[in-house]
């Protein structure tokens, strides 16, 4: 979890995936973390997200079976953005509004870019393509029920600035 | 002009605009038009491919029987082609490939759309299972952040700045200036591109083209059809290629709507990546190369990414762009003018009608008509297009 403050911090309440299969939340433990979760193809090796059923991706590949796989937590950021605007729904956003990072990782053993916000607290200001970045998790939006809904977050590591 | 080839007989167009008006109006102004243009009636029209938009309806409502309806039923053939932002092409090359197989001698190629402000967001309801719906949802990723993820590698990696976005808004809203056709024609200066509110950070409001209503239309046929209307096919501008290449594995450059790339753990990179190839197998197609063209028309989603398309044209090597922006290069009279036409900074994007509008562009050129925005001596022009899903475009026009 962010420890960062606002309204939208760290889970208190009741708290579950945004989405369900696609991230771990983690738990205590030296390697412990959160974690992606993608598929890899028990065949050709290849990787895919968000996880998926059936088909390998890798067109020289006839395998029907891919198995689901934790992502590496690091990686380096291969670009990002800033929001200035709410977007649109089905995005639950702030309100007031208040302008959120995105991050786009690189990670190395499976060899892709995956996007995410950034988490909370981090802006623009403060990445830079080329940095390390890792996992985390983080509140998305609190929903009806008062459910905590979290997401993937990706964070700078060990405070690197721009 | 080879067997291959289609002519262009007609290219017709509605301005772009935001009115919010059912958008067969528009397509009929634009279908009059290029039937007009090419010396043609509807009742000699034996095809209609339409270009389809999933705005305005079910697939079924904005399709290629929608315009044959609204001309007024002929018992003409119809097909409808869905690319996202390059389905213009698509129902291009639907129409070609049905004049090339000799299944019809004169096809009218239309696109038109009507499109709600602010940002595009997905179809409505809870679709857990659509990455565009899920897209939105999770990340709030908007178009505009995947413009601002290759704008702030082109920054990062190559020096770019925002001084170079605002410039090629500047040159497009300048070429943009004497087009009839275009939304916006006013001069801009760089330094309101960069005191304008920042959208997706590093692009700002200026940077990052409007949603349009209009439509385009095109009258192609065959060879033969053109010679014995027309009595000789001097000064009659052709379709010399269209390219709609999909990736090809693994697609290592994150592009909107996806959350990931391809994986290149176990599958090398393709030496051309996504973008480059749809060019390229156009120019394979039509047999030439980058230094044959005299002028382009590009996808400016955003000013950064006409950037991108520089090098994927392969106008200059990858991390050149900036420096070809700045020697004028792409500036009406300098040596390959990009988006004469304004581009989509001039026009905004009315998603089926813009590749079709490119077209129309380049035949205008090449006919030398494009009056105010002229390419002298233009001979060939390329376009180049690019929507969700995988979907591209480019088309080669001659004459």
């Amino acid at each position: 979890m962010s420890d960062s403050g606002g309204d939208r911090a760290a889970a208190t309440g009741p708290a579950e995936p945004a989405i369900d299969g696609w991230f771990t939340l983690g738990g205590p433990g030296a390697d412990g973390g959160p974690r992606l979760i993608g598929s890899q193809c028990g065949a050709c090796g290849t990787y895919a997200f968000p996880p998926r059923n059936g088909a390998c991706p890798n067109p020289s590949c006839d395998s029907d079976t891919l198995e689901p796989v934790e992502f590496s937590a690091t990686g380096t950021l291969w670009s990002f953005a800033e929001n200035h605007y709410a977007p649109p729904p089905p995005y639950v956003a702030a309100d007031p509004f208040e302008p959120y990072a995105l991050a786009a990782v690189e990670l190395e053993r499976e060899g892709m870019v995956v996007l995410g916000q950034a988490a909370r607290g981090v802006r623009a200001a403060d990445l830079r393509v080329g940095m390390s970045m890792r996992l985390g998790v983080d509140v998305l939006f609190t929903d009806d029920d008062g459910v905590d809904r979290l997401i993937w977050v990706w964070e700078p590591v060990g405070g690197e600035g721009r | 002009m080879s067997g291959d080839d289609v002519a262009i007989l007609g290219v017709g167009m509605h301005p772009w605009g935001k009115w919010g008006r059912d958008f067969t109006e528009y397509g009929m102004v634009a279908a009059r038009a290029a039937l007009a243009d090419a010396g043609l009636a509807w009742t000699d029209i034996q095809h209609v491919a339409g270009a389809e938009t999933i705005r305005n309806g079910y697939p079924g409502f904005v399709a290629g029987s929608t315009f044959a309806q609204k001309l007024g039923w002929t018992g003409v053939t119809v097909s409808s082609s869905y690319a996202a932002c390059a389905s213009g092409a698509q129902a291009l090359q639907a129409a070609r490939a049905n004049i090339l197989a000799g299944f019809c001698d004169v096809a009218l190629v239309i696109g038109a759309d009507t499109t709600p402000k602010g940002f595009f967001a997905p179809v409505g309801g809870e679709r857990r299972d659509d990455p565009d719906w899920l897209r939105f949802h999770l990340l709030g990723a908007t178009n505009p952040v995947y413009f601002a993820l290759a704008a702030r590698r082109r920054m990062d990696l190559w020096g770019a700045t925002a001084e170079d976005f605002a410039m090629v808004k500047v040159k497009n809203a300048r070429h943009g200036l004497a087009n009839p056709n275009a939304r916006y024609r006013k001069e801009v200066a760089i330094e309101e591109v960069v005191s304008s509110p920042i959208v997706s950070d590093p692009l700002r409001l200026l940077d990052i083209c409007a949603t349009s209503d209009g439509a385009a239309a095109l009258v192609v046929t065959s060879a033969d059809f053109a010679r014995r209307h027309l009595g000789s096919l001097d000064g009659v501008a052709r379709v010399r290629a269209v390219s709609t290449a999909t990736p090809t594995y693994p697609q290592t450059f994150l592009e909107l709507p996806d959350f990931a790339t391809d994986s290149h753990a176990v599958v090398a990179p393709p030496a051309l990546g996504f973008k480059a190839s749809v060019v390229h197998r156009a120019y394979e197609e039509a047999g030439i190369g980058p230094d044959d063209v005299d002028l382009a028309e590009v996808y400016d989603l955003s000013t950064a990414m006409e950037l991108d398309w520089y090098e994927h044209l392969g106008l200059c090597a990858v991390g050149g762009a900036e420096e070809l922006l700045r020697s004028g290069a792409t500036a009406l009279g300098g040596r390959v003018p990009v988006n004469a036409s304004g581009g989509l900074a001039s026009f905004g994007e009315a998603i089926p009608a813009q590749a079709i509008a490119q077209v129309c562009e380049l035949t205008w050129q090449v006919r030398g008509q494009a009056s105010g925005r002229q390419v002298e001596g233009a001979r060939v022009g390329v376009t180049a297009n690019q929507g969700l899903f995988g979907h591209g475009s480019s088309v080669v026009v001659g004459i």
